[in-house]
């Protein structure tokens, strides 16, 4: 049964995994910034409401935070369990981040969070604000490292394969951390997450004026939220990661595959607005077409090339060829460790060896492929061009919206004094948009970076663990049934909270007109 | 670049880096899993139970941070460790996450609906979040003494020979997860002896008395079972200290009493098993004497002491295999290269000081007992 071999068993657990820990990251990066600006007012002006506006979206921050480090240990551990091969063949690079993102920013998160619930009676304002404010950035940085992990999957700079230990082994940290690919992500994955806190706050506070409840709490947290949402989206959108799309192969493959363009366009490429991607003609019908739009977009020039995918997969032939000396000659040097000719021969083509390994797929020894195997490796790099095509642009039409949507919330609440009551209807109705295009945004990240786990390096097919399809399956339906009933309770209580609102949740009423609040006493 | 420390000592200092990592999560989250452990029996009511949880509530989760560094720096430090631990004890590290992924949450939940049915739930999948953890690693330490049935091949491909969860439930593997789980049960005992007054501090006391003999007696059996029961490894060709990080280019042989052979080659090592007996000793001392601090110190000494034992007794092993000994992971030979070890060492050296540093101060800011009163006020759980 193809559906139930542990390649694909362990692909679906990641990919389960990954995208129901995305459900609760971009809120918690979206919510950490916006309860340090609302505390940040509470501090400046001495207003009570600012704390309280502080401490409900905090409680709400406080549920979804729980479950975003729930399943947060289980991103980490995966690799391990599920991926031996990839964590053995890559570990020397990709783990740096990983142990960095503990050491730099989790712990920094982790640690202040208990005292941003615990520390308000404990902890003079300026104090408290602090740790608001390092929860923050610590979960902020989280992400970078994150990403720069992920950056280096989608772009494998700063390392070279040794032969002697079978792996990939780091050659300059530098160039790790500073790969565009990881900036572009970086910015626009968090850019995201304040997106998504953004919406969640202006959406909520949107239903309090609709029901008539809490106008100054409501109205207060609008405007903060739509101000850093609209300043978010503009970001995520001008700096999207289609920036880091010109700079290596699959990337390249990636966003022909997104477009579904198959043959090379003279520069600056049309953009297919919309059409019926078709892999198996390898052309694309119905197509609506702006042109120029991806040849700018895409490369930021008018003359830069934007190769098709036809042209990329006759590449991909030409790099497998070239793997194939590569591999072959790594055979020789393993058998006898003292044949400089078989390392040399190795060093000049190392670079394609990835390419070769895509053939294990076909033949146990690569070197046995005729030139049918390779034609179907070399096609094999073109990820799936339908799920791409439609992902991309569900994300991005998402995208447009959420930028219409906060322009005119701001400016409602600016100069209309929330009159509108259909706006207010429509940012409710938003609420789901921003889950939406972000796992739409990780499907076109990592969907379309295969078949490559290591893009050119390793295929993700020869990642894995070498575990059984049934102890995958297991752990598979667990985590499905474990995260499924998490996630209902979750919704449940966040539903709770939001219903009940900040008057009941806080204990007290809200008044806008409260004198400072008297500083909170030192604990000593 | 060029690296200012040589293969062997980056070698080394990780080795030493790792030691702290788990001593580290063993002493700061093992106090939030024995609490948790503790939490059907030391607390018989709803209020005593939700003093139990604040007492760990705002700290665990920076605590928790230890692991998941610990399972980052394997990961980067040591991949061929991280590789095959992680997917060879694949169910048992399953059922570690499950329990770990029900304490966020259940610490979140349980306060949110006072149903009695409801916390009572949340109580015993806590119970269940402190035992797990506690027992697998216990089991994994002791099937490390034993061997894990595994082979590599020329690819450094791990393949594992029956590997099943059922495998590492051995009566040495269970034995050691008694030991871990009454070591811990006891640390948190300890921590709540220090975070709580009335009642629950008198039966943390009761538990700090009874787990400090357990642990105690069950390390020192564990050390005559291995004496007399169990063979160690050595690594009979010529050590390449600065080698490259390939294990199957070795010998290894099984010999029995090999895995005290450290301790008659450099005898100051000795001082890890002593500690580990003389820690819940003192534990034990401070309680009678009412000292909460100093019984923390005692009973942090101890697990110091335990861990750093079975580490010191397994060196250079880091997982030996039993059924192909050759390609047992050392130390000389299951590292990252010597620039990540480098880089990594590094930011370790420079930032986990500062991480220690606002560890303090939070709980400087935390400090002070968790009353049933206190709980009246103020955000709890």
């Amino acid at each position: 049964m193809a559906e139930f071999d542990p390649v694909s068993l362990a692909r679906l657990q990641f990919a389960a995994t990954a995208l129901y820990h995305f459900l609760f990251v971009p809120l918690t990066l979206g919510l950490s910034f916006l309860l340090a600006i609302m505390e940040s007012a509470y501090v400046m002006t001495g207003r009570q409401i600012w704390r309280d506006i502080t401490q409900f979206w905090g409680m709400l921050f406080g549920i979804n935070f729980a479950m975003g480090v729930a399943t947060g240990i289980t991103m980490e551990f995966q690799f391990g369990t599920n991926w031996a091969y990839y964590s053995h063949y890559v570990g020397d690079i990709f783990g740096a981040p990983l142990a960095l993102e503990g050491l730099l920013a989790f712990f920094l998160e982790s640690t202040f969070v208990g005292l941003f619930f615990f520390g308000w009676e404990r902890l003079p304002k300026l104090g408290h604000l602090t740790v608001t404010w390092l929860v923050a950035i610590g979960s902020n940085l989280s992400a970078l490292w994150i990403l720069i992990a992920n950056g280096w999957m989608q772009n494998p700079v700063g390392a070279v394969f040794n032969p002697d230990t079978m792996r990939m082994e780091l050659t300059s940290f530098w160039d790790l951390i500073f790969n565009p690919v990881a900036q572009a992500k970086f910015v626009h994955t968090v850019g995201a997450g304040y997106v998504c806190g953004s919406v969640f706050v202006v959406a909520i506070s949107s239903y309090y004026l609709l029901s008539g409840r809490y106008q100054a709490f409501a109205k207060r947290s609008i405007i903060v939220a739509s101000a850093f949402g609209l300043a978010s989206a503009l970001c995520v959108v001008i700096l999207g990661d289609e920036s880091g799309y010109t700079v290596s192969e699959n990337q390249k493959m990636k966003m022909a595959a997104i477009e579904s363009m198959w043959e090379t366009e003279p520069a600056p490429a049309g953009f297919n607005l919309v059409g019926i991607p078709d892999k198996a003609n390898k052309t694309i019908d119905y197509a609506i077409k702006i042109p120029w739009v991806l040849g700018i977009i895409g490369t930021r020039s008018f003359t830069e090339v934007i190769p098709g995918i036809n042209e990329l997969v006759a590449h991909a032939g030409e790099r497998i060829r070239s793997g194939l000396i590569a591999y072959d000659a790594l055979e020789r040097y393993k058998a006898n460790r003292s044949d400089s000719a078989a390392k040399a021969a190795l060093t000049e083509h190392v670079s394609d060896l990835g390419y070769a390994l895509l053939l294990k797929r076909y033949v146990a020894d690569p070197r046995q492929a005729d030139a049918a195997t390779i034609a179907k490796a070399a096609f094999d790099t073109v990820p799936g061009v339908g799920v791409l095509f439609w992902a991309f642009r569900f994300m991005v039409g998402i995208g447009f919206s959420m930028i219409a949507l906060f322009v005119m919330v701001f400016w409602d609440a600016s100069f209309r004094n929330f009159s509108r009551r259909w706006l207010l209807w429509l940012a409710v109705c938003a609420f789901p948009l921003p889950w939406v295009a972000i796992e739409l945004g990780w499907i076109v990240a990592e969907y379309g970076r295969q078949p490559w786990a290591v893009d050119g390096v390793l295929p993700t097919f020869l990642a894995v663990s070498s575990t059984s399809a049934a102890q995958v399956l297991f752990s598979l339906a667990g985590f499905v049934l474990f995260y499924s009933t998490l996630l209902v309770i979750d919704i449940i209580l966040m539903r709770k909270y939001i219903l009940m609102g900040p008057v009941e949740a806080l204990g007290h009423t809200l008044n806008p007109n409260a004198a400072p609040a008297p500083a909170a006493m030192p604990a000593e | 670049m060029s690296i200012p420390f040589d293969y062997e000592s980056l070698r080394v200092i990780w080795w030493l880096l790792l030691g702290v990592l788990l001593i580290g999560f063993a002493i700061m989250d093992g106090f939030d899993l024995g609490v948790a452990m503790l939490l059907p029996y030391v607390a018989r009511t709803d209020t005593e139970r939700r003093v139990m949880i604040n007492a760990i509530g705002p700290v665990w989760e920076g605590n928790q941070v230890w692991l998941i560094l610990g399972a980052g720096a394997i990961f980067a430090a040591w991949p061929p460790l991280y590789a095959t631990a992680f997917s060879g004890f694949y169910i048992a590290m399953f059922l570690v996450l499950l329990s770990l992924i029900v304490r966020p949450v259940g610490f979140e939940f349980r306060n949110k609906f006072a149903d009695a049915g409801w916390r009572r739930f949340w109580d015993y999948a806590l119970f269940a979040n402190g035992v797990v953890p506690s027992v697998v690693f216990g089991v994994a330490v002791g099937n490390l003494f034993q061997g894990v049935p595994f082979h590599i091949d020329s690819d450094l491909r791990v393949y594992y020979e029956g590997g099943g969860l059922f495998e590492l439930l051995n009566p040495f593997g269970l034995f050691c997860g008694v030991l871990s789980a009454a070591m811990l049960a006891t640390h948190g005992a300890v921590y709540l002896t220090l975070k709580t007054d009335g009642t629950v501090q008198a039966r943390a006391r009761d538990v700090v008395r009874f787990g400090a003999v357990a642990t105690i007696v069950l390390f020192a059996l564990a050390g005559l079972w291995l004496w007399f029961g169990i063979d160690g490894y050595a690594i009979t060709s010529t050590i390449v200290a600065n080698g490259p990080s390939n294990p199957t280019l070795k010998t290894v042989a099984r010999m029995p009493h090999q895995w005290f052979a450290n301790y008659g080659l450099h005898p100051w090592t000795a001082i890890a098993p002593i500690m580990g007996l003389a820690g819940p000793l003192l534990a034990l001392g401070f309680t009678a004497l009412r000292l909460p601090i100093l019984t923390f110190i005692g009973s942090a000494l101890g697990i110091f002491g335990i861990i750093a034992t079975a580490g010191l007794s397994l060196f250079p092993f880091l997982m030996p295999s039993s059924t192909a000994p050759g390609v047992s992971l050392t130390v000389w030979d299951a590292s990252s290269s010597r620039l990540t070890l480098f880089v990594m060492l590094v930011g370790t050296v420079l930032f986990l000081p500062l991480v220690i540093i606002y560890t303090a101060i939070v709980y400087r800011v935390l400090r002070g007992m968790i009353t049933e009163s206190i709980l009246k006020s103020g955000h709890h759980y």
